[in-house]
């Protein structure tokens, strides 16, 4: 087994609004393999992208507020790092992508000016040398007029081109762990097969670690190696991507995959996960899928741990406790 | 049969200004010649990436946007000479659902007057009382109770804002409803219930529908037939069953290649196409796809393709297809 | 009908979460309770006052403030703490109405030229621009002088020099709840413009409105007093704030009670109206509310 890259450990963390305190995170916790793409899916308002801004500790404070946990890199405790440590971690090590390019880049500046800016923060390179990493650069995420594109506003670009001059800016520092979050939501279909397909391949050729973090089960089969599942804060199962799509075992992961709509059948009704998302100021105290759960007893009114079901497979859900005899029988 | 809406060569084109006196210098070709019809008790599934027109397409219809050339029919009756007072009494007979369903409700109203403004803006209703009781009578047909009244939009679900967006399409009783994009907000678990009710209604009440998506998976999921948009113009359309089980369009297949699969067995070659789509400002000469297309030839670079009906002898419902590759009378 | 809206409960529910939001913000509840103070002293000034406001006694003649004149006197021997008292209504219901009068038509022009557009948009707003190119004191002088120095002609002023505030930033709200889709809904159900702008535009843009208006209060307050102290406004012996500075200006170095009470209203006054304002400017925010 590769070595842990990032450990998430116990980390919760609260919103504060008008109408109260909102635990988004509770007591998360998470693991990822140097090397590894490692998909969080979940639906809106799960946590995920808490999660990962988390990470770069980029959640506001306030509102935000990082109640309890340790987010360890390599051992090191990114929770604890003073602001330069941070500023460090921030470029060199942890870099990260977002759903809309545009609003991550200045607008009033060119792409070459942005890209070069970031590059000479983190290398000693003169301007004639950062210009040629560029082009470099931008020739790896396939975009071949590489030279034009630098003299270009990020408004002349398409999302596809800017989520691709994202990702050269987010890999030009050689980091180890990419954050990628919803990267291709905002893409057409067919822009998005080529902005993953790139994401997929580079980060294999640098070796870079993944969190990829999507509410699209398709984008988690096609480019993830592991999973996990998110719901309402809490990580309600953790697999192999394979094992997960074979066997679904958390009844809101199984709710969840029935709800798709496939490309390659006809169905007449579509399943779907009857009620709501519990409210996050009040939530349940045990298992948040409760009110949902067709297999609610009164055991999920205590938060049920991680269980094993398989090699690589675990689920936070009573019906798994005991051991994995039960396996046969679901 | 007579179609319920029958729109028939619509074209849609925005003059670009720019300069200091505002001249005109280009043109943003949204819509440049399409056709459709749509049956009562059918859906047509409208498919395109941003920037394919197709909501264009559906805003003229409602004419939210007036169409520069074309006709559109309802019942019939063409509506782009109506003005005033026949405008509207013809649009209590087509209705829309929007994307989002956060800012398509306003902040500021309650669900009662949401949903019940339509009677009273035609007259439909005698007194609030009625207004208030086929409000009450609409929501519980699509799934919210008549406690739900006196609310205000943000105090819902986005999943609950869609079926409030849906009952205020539904209460003058309209013939033709257009669906743009109704799903693309939520999350999976409430799009399924969403998309159950639409088709729901729709067998209970015979409405013809127009379901514009970016989705072909929703899409394929909703329709009787759909139709491909690309760049202003449909490129193909066939029933559910021929344009699944015999795509044509080289753009269809890519779509349908580039749609991630939830099967981690099956890892797909996902960039199929290469490029982005064109800007509808400039629209390449020939075949509007020639520039991504894998099996451009020669004569798309020049020459627009045809519509060439490919669909198998006395089959009931063509399979039409702009391209090339099917100009010398290829049918299945 | 507007009573009964007003009255219907989910409304008050608004309403009431609004006031529990504001509860929470130091500086709403501090210009909250100065603004109720002198509306309650305005209200209750008949009994509240000791004094006749107008009554002259030649023998109490600019006495200092004490037990008995709590602000002092005039120079007719008026007890100047009942005068800042009858001042309090005076500039509250000044303020009210034109505040009322200019927020309304403002509001009813900005939302029927950003929703309208067009010529119509732009002729409404040029005529606006015009208006707001000069300075507000300077215009409303130019209106009170041409009408004649009384307070009614101060009052009707100080209103057109207001709305064009109220017009343009209307104005800009309007522009982009046009956008919005649910007017796009309200199209495709057959409504007309005239409604639209009733019951989408304005019923979106009242909040900003709210806030402007009771920043304008404390500003209206101000110009209708300036143009007291110039003379153009309200005219002696009329307990009106600026008026009373106007002439107790003269007595400034030895009488310094004279001016400086009324002043004193004044400030307090115009701070409270616009440390509100900011407090509800951040409470009615939909983007922070929720």
């Amino acid at each position: 087994m590769s070595e842990i890259l990032l450990q998430i450990q116990d980390l919760s963390v609260e919103f504060s609004g008008y109408r109260g305190i909102a635990k988004v995170l509770d007591r998360v916790s998470l693991s990822l393999r140097a090397g590894e793409i490692f998909g969080v899916v979940g639906e809106t308002g799960c946590g995920k992208s808490v999660m990962a801004k988390s990470v770069l500790r980029l959640i506001p404070e306030p509102p935000g507020r990082i109640t309890s946990g340790r987010i360890l890199l390599r051992g090191e405790d990114i929770l604890q790092a003073d602001n330069r440590r941070l500023r460090t971690i921030r470029g060199n090590l942890v870099s990260m992508i977002f759903q809309e390019p545009m609003s991550s880049l200045n607008p009033v500046f060119t792409v070459g000016n942005q890209m070069r800016e970031v590059l000479q923060l983190h290398r000693p390179l003169d301007r004639h040398a950062a210009e040629t990493t560029c082009i470099d650069l931008l020739r790896r995420v396939q975009l071949p007029d590489a030279a034009s594109i630098l003299a270009k506003y990020p408004h002349e670009l398409s999302g596809g081109m800017r989520q691709r001059v994202m990702i050269a800016m987010a890999l030009s520092c050689d980091p180890d762990l990419l954050i990628a979050d919803e990267p291709t939501t905002a893409l057409d279909v067919t822009v998005q097969g080529q902005v993953l397909a790139i994401l997929t391949r580079l980060t294999k050729e640098q070796g870079v670690t993944v969190l990829f973090i999507t509410h699209d089960m398709g984008v988690v089969a096609q480019t993830c190696n592991r999973v996990a599942v998110m719901y309402a804060g809490h990580v309600v199962e953790v697999a192999e991507v394979t094992s997960l799509f074979a066997a679904p075992r958390h009844p809101y992961t199984k709710g969840l995959m029935a709800c798709i709509p496939t490309i390659d059948e006809d169905r007449e009704t579509l399943a779907s996960i009857a009620g709501t998302v519990p409210e996050l100021i009040a939530p349940p105290p045990g298992c948040r899928f409760i009110a949902r759960c067709p297999h609610a007893k009164a055991v999920c009114n205590e938060r049920p741990g991680l269980f094993s079901v398989g090699p690589d497979h675990f689920v936070a859900c009573h019906l798994y406790r005991s051991d994995r005899r039960q396996e046969e029988s679901t | 049969m007579n179609p319920v809406i029958d729109v028939r060569h619509l074209v849609k084109h925005f003059p670009l200004t720019g300069g200091l006196l505002g001249r005109k210098i280009q043109l943003l070709k949204a819509v440049d010649g399409v056709s459709l019809a749509v049956a009562r008790g059918e859906t047509l599934g409208l498919v395109g990436e941003s920037g394919s027109g197709k909501s264009t397409v559906g805003n003229c219809i409602l004419r939210l946007i007036e169409p520069d050339r074309g006709d559109i029919l309802l019942a019939g009756q063409s509506i782009l000479t109506l003005t005033g007072q026949e405008l509207r009494r013809a649009r209590r007979r087509m209705q829309m659902v929007f994307q989002d369903p956060q800012s398509s409700l306003d902040p500021r109203m309650t669900v009662k007057k949401i949903v019940g403004y339509p009677l009273e803006v035609h007259g439909l209703a005698a007194s609030s009382a009625e207004i208030a009781d086929r409000v009450a009578h609409l929501l519980q047909e699509v799934g919210l109770s008549s406690d739900h009244l006196d609310r205000y939009p943000h105090e819902f679900s986005g999943g609950q804002r869609q079926r409030i967006g849906i009952a205020r399409a539904l209460i003058t009783e309209p013939d033709f409803i257009i669906f743009d994009e109704p799903t693309s907000a939520l999350d999976v678990s409430v799009q399924a219930q969403i998309l159950n009710l639409i088709k729901d209604l729709q067998r209970r009440h015979g409405y013809a529908y127009l379901f514009i998506s970016h989705d072909l998976t929703v899409v394929r999921h909703i329709s009787h037939r759909i139709a491909v948009m690309y760049l202003g113009t449909l490129v193909e359309s066939a029933t559910r069953k021929e344009l699944f089980d015999h795509p044509a369009h080289p753009y269809t297949l890519a779509l349908l290649a580039s749609a991630p699969k939830p099967n981690p067995l099956l890892r797909q070659e996902l960039a199929v196409l290469q490029g982005d789509p064109p800007s509808p400002v400039q629209v390449p000469p020939g075949c509007r796809f020639h520039p991504r297309c894998p099996h451009a030839m020669e004569i798309c670079r020049d020459t627009e393709p045809e519509q060439h009906n490919i669909s198998p002898t006395g089959a009931a419902s063509p399979h039409l297809v702009c391209c090339h590759l099917y100009r010398e009378g290829h049918r299945r | 009908m507007a009573i009964a809206t007003l009255r219907h409960h989910p409304r008050f529910r608004e309403l009431g979460l609004t006031v529990k939001i504001l509860g929470r913000n130091p500086l709403a509840v501090a210009g909250g309770i100065i603004i109720t103070a002198m509306i309650l002293l305005a209200t209750f000034a008949p009994l509240l006052a000791p004094f006749d406001p107008i009554g002259i006694s030649l023998s109490d003649r600019l006495k200092p403030p004490s037990g008995n004149h709590f602000f002092g006197t005039d120079e007719m021997g008026r007890d100047i703490f009942s005068r800042v008292l009858y001042g309090a209504r005076i500039s509250m219901v000044i303020g009210l109405m034109v505040v009322g009068i200019a927020g309304g038509l403002g509001t009813l022009i900005g939302a029927t030229a950003g929703f309208i557009g067009g010529r119509i948009d732009n002729f409404i707003m040029r005529l606006m621009d015009v208006m707001l190119s000069f300075p507000s004191l300077v215009l409303a002088m130019a209106l009170a002088a041409a009408m004649g120095p009384s307070l009614t002609s101060a009052v009707f002023a100080v209103t057109v020099v207001m709305i064009p505030k109220f017009a343009r930033l209307v104005r800009g709200e309007a522009l982009a709840v046009r956008e919005m889709p649910y007017i796009a809904a309200a199209r495709v159900s057959g409504a007309k413009n005239g409604w639209i702008i009733l019951h989408h535009v304005i019923p979106n843009c009242i909040s900003t409105v709210i806030v402007l208006g009771t920043l304008t209060l404390g500003d209206t307050i101000l110009v209708a007093a300036s143009l007291s102290f110039i003379g153009l406004g309200a005219q002696p012996p009329t307990p009106e704030w600026g008026a009373m500075i106007s002439v107790g200006r003269k007595f400034l170095m030895d009488q310094w009670w004279y001016a400086t009470f009324p002043g004193l209203f004044i400030l307090v006054t115009v701070i409270g109206f616009n440390v509100l304002g900011d407090a509800l400017r951040d409470v009615l925010d939909p983007r922070i509310r929720r």
